[in-house]
């Protein structure tokens, strides 16, 4: 498939009076045309920054970034303007226009385009369609949902036919309704019009719900890169491990657990039946009990998604035995012997 | 003592209060308004960062407003003169209101101007629009409410300073307490003028507020 943004060793270092930051060091992605690519990281991890590094809102201290083989540091003023109508953007805060109405916050990106006023508006009004917010278009952002501010954000970045939506912790301030909602707009808008979509975000959950790849990057460099399947049955990185176990709140007695000496393996499942009772057939079969730890599953098309983490006998030939067996149900099994939650 | 004279003459001197007020307050919003946005514009986080520039303003409008008004009025008679051709008269105590002013106008668009929420300029850029879209489209149409309610700030403080041109033979309101009630010793005229002034700065402030808020959409829900 074809690149649209290529990323090469690129950093960036914020100088300040009393102290130099390095949020990024030599980054290298290659996102191609209609990836939903997820760029996935603890706060601080440097996200936010190399996102602006896409549209150059923040210009790197190193390295090159080339959007459909550009190189925007050798762009003029006036052409990156014009590229960044190509390369809309969506934020954790809506980042709409408080003394506009949903219409004119719309109409905003085509009137900085140049688009006649009377076009614009008839735009703006498709857009209020697409994204379900027509009876909205008279009201003030101030008068909506934390949601519905979300959809008129995505209209307005959809004004102008960008390539490239960045969306940058577009989820982060929503309920997790809301959050599947606005996930789910953005997956119909890549299905739609082949716009490619970069999702900053430090929620597993979100790159699991939609994206095709996905980067983590962890103290400013990336760890990981891969698709979401990939990367997600066969973590290698700490970094990687961390954020697709969190949200786990026993992780501390799991941790005691294990360094008792007791057995712990995580499974993913990636395309067994839901409808079959793997673990309740594992413990039939070995005639021992096993503790969930953790599970994390949903059902995708009849389909079992998503991960367990199971403590095992103390018994070895039992536990070999479960281990085998799951194998045998082909499931990814892991040892953990050093749990990170 | 309260005769048809007393009364026309007082209703006069409210007019050129007025008068004197509302032109000085246009023409330092002419010179301020520029100087404000450029101050947000050319700091260090700003749009266009330009120390040189930032710093001249800077030093210039703390300069400015340093220096008691009653002394600018005195520095600034051979250039009132130059302009307006004489030095006493509305007109004249327009020119070093205007110069006072116009320092503190900056002050109070700048303030303004950096309320505003640094994602929704982020936002614009990444749409690519150029500073002086962000200008005018985004700084100063989301920070009008409170622009107004800079200006009704304003409108109070030059009406204040207006009476201290009585001193020059500036006219208007405090031209009269001081002559009539100064001077002259008559005490209820200048309570009269100084009730004047109150009700002055009193409309003025209503019509200030009402109107920000009917421009204000941010509290609409």
């Amino acid at each position: 498939m074809e690149t649209i943004i290529q990323v090469k060793n690129v950093g960036k270092t914020f100088i300040g009076k009393e102290n130099t930051v390095e949020a990024l060091k030599e980054i290298n992605l290659d996102i191609h045309k209609g990836e939903i690519y997820g760029i996935i990281g603890m706060s601080g991890a440097g996200k936010s920054t190399l996102v602006r590094c896409l549209n150059f809102l923040e210009r790197p201290t190193t390295g090159t970034v080339e959007v459909e083989g550009k190189d925007l540091a050798e762009l003029s003023g006036k052409d990156l303007r014009s590229l960044r109508m190509q390369i809309a953007m969506i934020f954790q805060h809506f980042n709409l226009l408080m003394q506009r109405t949903v219409l004119d916050n719309i109409c905003f990106p085509l009137e900085i385009a140049g688009q006649k006023k009377k076009e614009a508006r008839h735009r703006a009004k498709e857009l209020l369609e697409i994204v379900g917010l027509s009876e909205k278009a008279k009201a003030y952002p101030a008068q909506l949902s934390g949601g519905q501010k979300q959809r008129v954000a995505i209209a307005r970045a959809l004004a102008t036919n960008p390539k490239i939506l960045l969306c940058d912790e577009a989820t982060s301030a929503l309920d997790p309704t809301t959050t599947k909602s606005i996930l789910a707009l953005l997956k119909d808008i890549n299905q739609k019009y082949g716009i490619t979509i970069v999702i900053i975000t430090h929620e597993m959950a979100v790159v699991r719900e939609i994206c095709t790849h996905v980067a983590i990057i962890d103290g400013g460099s990336l760890a990981e890169t891969g698709t979401v399947e990939e990367v997600f049955a066969r973590p290698r990185t700490r970094a990687a491990k961390k954020l697709i176990f969190q949200g786990d709140t026993g992780s501390e007695e799991m941790n005691r657990n294990l360094a008792t000496g007791k057995r712990c393996i995580r499974i993913v499942f990636r395309e067994n039946s839901s409808f079959e009772p793997v673990i309740g057939n594992m413990v039939l079969a070995c005639k021992a009990p096993a503790n969930i730890l953790l599970a994390d599953t949903k059902d995708i098309g009849g389909v079992a998604h998503g991960q367990m983490i199971l403590q095992l006998p103390e018994d070895e030939t039992v536990a070999a035995k479960m281990i085998a067996y799951l194998k045998d149900r082909r499931l990814e099994v892991e040892e953990l012997d050093h749990y990170v939650g | 003592m309260w005769d048809s004279a007393t009364i026309m003459m007082l209703l006069k001197e409210t007019g050129t209060t007025l008068l004197i007020t509302l032109s000085s307050t246009f023409f330092a919003y002419i010179l301020g308004l520029p100087m404000g946005i450029l101050l947000v514009i050319t700091a260090k986080d700003g749009l266009r960062p330009f120390a040189p520039v930032y710093k001249i303003l800077d030093v210039t409008v703390n300069v400015v407003r340093s220096v008691p008004f009653l002394i600018l009025l005195m520095l600034l008679i051979p250039f009132t003169r130059y302009i307006v051709g004489k030095s006493y008269g509305a007109a004249a105590v327009s020119v070093p209101l205007t110069i006072a002013a116009a320092p503190f106008i900056a002050r109070l668009v700048e303030s303004s101007l950096l309320e505003v929420d640094k994602g929704v300029i982020e936002a614009a850029q990444s749409m690519g629009a150029g500073t002086g879209t962000i200008v005018w489209k985004v700084l100063l149409a989301e920070a009008r409410t409170s622009l107004i309610v800079g200006a009704t700030i304003a409108l109070g403080t030059i009406l204040g300073y207006s009476a201290m041109a009585g001193v020059v033979g500036g006219g208007g309101l405090g031209d009269v307490a001081i002559r009539y009630g100064y001077y002259r010793y008559q005490a209820d005229i200048m309570i009269v003028t100084v009730i004047l002034l109150v009700i002055l700065v009193q409309i003025l402030q209503v019509i200030g507020t009402r109107l920000s808020k009917k421009l204000d959409k941010r509290n609409t829900g």
